[in-house]
Parts: structure tokens; C-alpha cells; sequence
């Protein structure tokens, strides 16, 4: 093989140089470091919100990975977030789609100005999926999710794969964006089993457009 | 192929690719973003109908005038380019200042100049920092967007060729990418995709350079939601609300450091304040 002149493999080392990104040219951004500045950038945070800022095994391999973690690593996330979910003791999956469109309208909870005792927290799906033609006024960070039960047959397969995907996402989908609402206690088994209504239910909104 | 030839082919693609983008724009159904538009070049073609330039206007009173317990005007302030040099400065920050010995973008050099120049109480200043709905920018952040708004039409040009720097773009980008709260959510979870929303809102890709430019130059921003300039701090400061974290602090390493990445992103973009937001 031919030796490559000086010069271009300057240019290639340079080139690869621009497109590394400025945490990798830093190489000094370890995990401890970064927890550090979040405590002091967060003056006010006690108790539970100190937990928020650190985040847990699952939320730092998709942060590392920038959200595209390697087969491997994706599925020990799957391993560990499946071994998470619980289900309705009741054995029912579908509760009210009335009180599931609520909490799909509903982005309360949470936030440092929001209270549980006055409000409860909701679901706030609409943000990021279309559910329902009357509604208009929907995200696009998420598929859409019109006559979801309907394209699907209404079965309870659907219903229980809707059920686990509300609970945890990451179970089928590491890294995916969307919040593990069963999971991280964001929405209760009952607010879980009411937003599978109103997806799955033959009489909802989203499956009579 | 002849020149004439040559700007037909050319006419057409434009002509091609803009009724490309018009019927993306139709079939996204942004009507409120298209109006918003209209309104956002009315403004330009008539500065002073922006309300944002009542505060630009109150920044400069309040930079000029003594005040503190030292009763000292901001006119000894240096913001990088020397005390008292305002034009430009805003287009080269963020940027590492010796004498507090780390990164600062303009509300947190102004911040430090209200405290160790006008003797004013840090704490009193970082405390609830950022307006209620309908209530007007504090002082601080009046003075902010007067300084940002001496260098319109300027290109952000911060150099980020010092150690300390380079090390606030790398947490900013680190930061940017990092999942935290009940939601799993990091910046990247609503910025890292073109074409996508909440709601009805569209939402700025800050990995696009082209999307960085247009969206980081007209900060600080009249909201006209909030009917108030809304600051970059504020802006990041709502966006880790939203996120579900705890209240962040003006002027803190981790806020300086994401508008670090953001300035960095739409580097060579120019500078355009106040703009108008939803």
C-alpha cells in the first residue's frame, strides 16, 4: 500500500478532530463531577428533589449514549426496567376513558409550583401523541395514536402491551422519550388503567373518529 | 450548458424547494407560527412597535444611573471589552473574566457587577429573579437586554478558546444530553429532532446549526404570552421547571454552561433583540 502523504493525513486527524464532540475534546466531564455542579446550580433542592437531579443506572446510559445506547447495553436496560412493572391486582387493564382523556389533557404534577393536595398529577399525552379527532391541538414527539384500539382489533394483547408501554416504556424501547410513568410513580395503577381506556376502549374518542 | 440555461435550472430549483417548504409549512398546520412571522418582520420593519423596547430603553437608564449602596453606575462594569463598553460585548460572551476567575454570560456579568461594583446583596438579586406573568423584567435582566441589544446585527462570535471555556461547552453539551427528573427528561428530548412539537408549539433543533442561529439571536425575547422580556436564564430556568426539576439558580455554572453550548451552536448567527415570542 501506498503511504499516504504528510499532509493529508494532517487533514484527516483534523477532520476527525471537528467532528468529535466538545465533551470528548474535554475528556473531564466525569459522572461525579457533573453530579456536583447539579447540587450547587440547585441550591434550594431537599429530600426527594435531590434524588431528581442524580438520576439512576437506567437515565445515565441513555445519557452517556446521547439516547442511542449500544445492543448490548440496550438490553440490560430492557432486562431491568421489564422486572419493574406491576400489574392492576384486580386483573382488569381498562378502567374509565372519560377520566383517561382528563389526564391526557392534564400536564399538572410535578413541577416546583405545582400542588398534589389541589390538583392531581396528569398524564399530558396529547403533548406528544394525537389521540382523538376533536382534539386539535397535538405533539408530534410521539406517533400518533388515532383509532389505536381499533387498527388493533380490541384485543387484549393490545390492551396489555398499551398497559406495559404507559407503565414503562423502556421495557420494548431503551431510551425511548417518553417518561416511565408506571415506573417512577409519576401516575398511579388506577390513572394507568384509565388512559388504556381510553386508548383500547371501542367507545372512546380514539377509536370512534 | 449555456447561462441562461443555467439560471432557469437554478430558478427552478428555488422555485422547486420553496414549494417544498410552503407545503411542509401547510401540512404541519402552523398557522400561529406563520402569523407569528408576519408579525416578527413587521417588527423589524418598525423596531419601536416592540414592547421589548420599553425594557432596552429602561436597561440603559438603569446601566447609566448610580445606584447600589455604593451609589455607583455600571459605567466601570466590564463585560470583555473594557469598563463601560457595551457595543459588541453581548456578540463575544459567554466568555472566562479573570477577576471572578470563571464563565459568565451576560446576566450573571451583570449580576457580578451589581454586586462587587454597586455593592448590591447577591443574594437579594438571585432570589425569585425572573418576573410572574404580566409583570415586567426585573432590573437585571432590563440591563441584560439592553447590553444584548448593542450588538444587533452583529454575528455571535464568542471565541471559547480558553481551558475554562472549552469546559463550559463540554458540561453545556453533557448537560444537554443528561436525563434527569421523574420524567426521564433531558434538553435533548424536545431539541434533538426537526419538525417535531408540543402541542402546537415548534421546537427549536439546537444540534441544526441553522435552527440554533434563528432561535438563540432573538433571546432575551418579548413573550407574548407572558406579556414581559423573558431573558435566556429565565428561558432555561422555565425549561428545568417544565423538566420537573428543583428551581435552578441565576448565574449557576450548570445555567452558564448550557447557554455556553446554545451560543456555541448558532455561532456566526446574528443577533437580533428583543424578539418576539409566542
Amino acid at each position: 500500500m501506498k503511504k499516504m502523504p504528510a499532509i493529508a493525513v494532517v487533514l484527516l486527524a483534523a477532520i476527525a478532530a471537528c467532528g468529535k464532540t466538545y465533551a470528548q475534546q474535554m475528556n473531564v466531564l466525569d459522572e461525579g463531577a457533573v453530579d456536583v455542579l447539579m447540587r450547587a446550580a440547585f441550591p434550594k433542592s431537599r429530600g426527594e428533589w435531590l434524588s431528581r437531579l442524580k438520576g439512576d443506572e437506567t437515565m445515565r446510559a441513555c445519557s452517556n449514549s446521547k439516547g442511542a445506547p449500544s445492543a448490548e447495553a440496550g438490553r440490560a436496560i430492557g432486562a431491568r426496567e421489564r422486572a419493574t412493572i406491576r400489574y392492576p391486582s384486580d386483573g382488569k387493564l381498562m378502567g374509565d376513558w372519560r377520566r383517561g382523556e382528563q389526564l391526557a389533557q392534564s400536564g399538572y404534577g410535578l413541577r416546583f409550583t405545582d400542588d398534589p393536595a389541589t390538583r392531581a398529577t396528569g398524564g399530558n399525552c396529547y403533548a406528544c401523541h394525537q389521540l382523538t379527532k376533536q382534539e386539535v391541538s397535538f405533539g408530534t414527539l410521539g406517533p400518533s395514536l388515532l383509532e389505536y384500539g381499533k387498527i388493533r382489533g380490541f384485543s387484549e394483547a393490545a390492551a396489555k402491551t398499551v398497559y406495559e408501554k404507559i407503565y414503562n416504556p423502556q421495557a420494548t424501547a431503551p431510551c425511548s422519550l417518553m417518561p416511565r410513568f408506571g415506573a417512577n410513580v409519576v401516575l398511579t395503577i388506577e390513572q394507568i388503567k384509565d388512559i388504556v381506556a381510553l386508548i383500547m376502549s371501542p367507545e372512546s374518542p380514539v377509536n370512534r373518529p | 450548458m449555456n447561462s441562461s440555461r443555467k439560471r432557469i435550472c437554478a430558478a427552478a430549483l428555488v422555485v422547486g424547494l420553496s414549494l417544498t417548504a410552503a407545503a411542509e409549512a401547510q401540512q404541519s398546520g402552523d398557522a400561529i407560527e406563520r402569523e407569528l412571522e408576519t408579525y416578527r418582520s413587521m417588527l423589524k420593519a418598525d423596531p419601536w412597535s416592540n414592547p421589548g423596547m420599553l425594557d432596552v430603553d429602561r436597561g440603559e437608564a438603569l446601566w447609566k444611573t448610580p445606584a447600589g449602596p455604593k451609589n455607583v453606575s455600571l459605567e466601570g462594569c466590564d463585560l470583555g471589552l473594557g469598563a463601560g463598553k457595551v457595543d459588541g460585548a453581548f456578540a463575544r460572551l459567554p466568555r472566562y473574566f479573570a477577576d471572578g476567575d470563571r464563565v459568565m454570560d451576560v446576566e450573571t456579568r451583570i449580576l457580578w457587577c451589581m454586586e462587587k461594583l454597586q455593592g448590591f446583596d447577591r443574594l437579594k438579586l438571585i432570589t425569585r429573579p425572573h418576573p410572574a406573568a404580566g409583570m415586567p423584567v426585573r432590573d437585571l435582566g432590563g440591563i441584560a437586554t439592553f447590553v444584548a441589544s448593542r450588538s444587533n446585527g452583529q454575528p455571535f462570535k464568542a471565541a471559547f478558546t480558553e481551558p475554562r471555556e472549552r469546559e463550559a461547552l463540554a458540561l453545556g453539551e453533557t448537560l444537554f444530553y443528561r436525563r434527569s427528573g421523574p420524567m426521564d427528561f433531558a434538553c435533548s428530548t424536545c431539541h434533538a429532532d426537526s419538525g417535531k412539537r408540543i402541542r402546537l408549539q415548534a421546537l427549536p433543533v439546537f444540534s441544526k446549526p441553522e435552527e440554533a442561529r434563528n432561535s438563540v439571536g432573538q433571546w432575551p425575547a418579548y413573550r407574548v404570552s407572558t406579556a414581559h422580556v423573558m431573558t435566556t436564564q429565565h428561558r432555561i430556568y422555565d425549561c428545568l421547571w417544565q423538566m420537573r426539576l428543583p428551581e435552578v439558580e441565576l448565574g449557576s455554572e450548570v445555567s452558564v454552561a448550557l447557554i455556553s453550548y446554545l451560543v456555541k451552536q448558532a455561532e456566526g448567527g446574528e443577533i437580533n433583540v428583543p424578539g418576539i415570542k409566542r
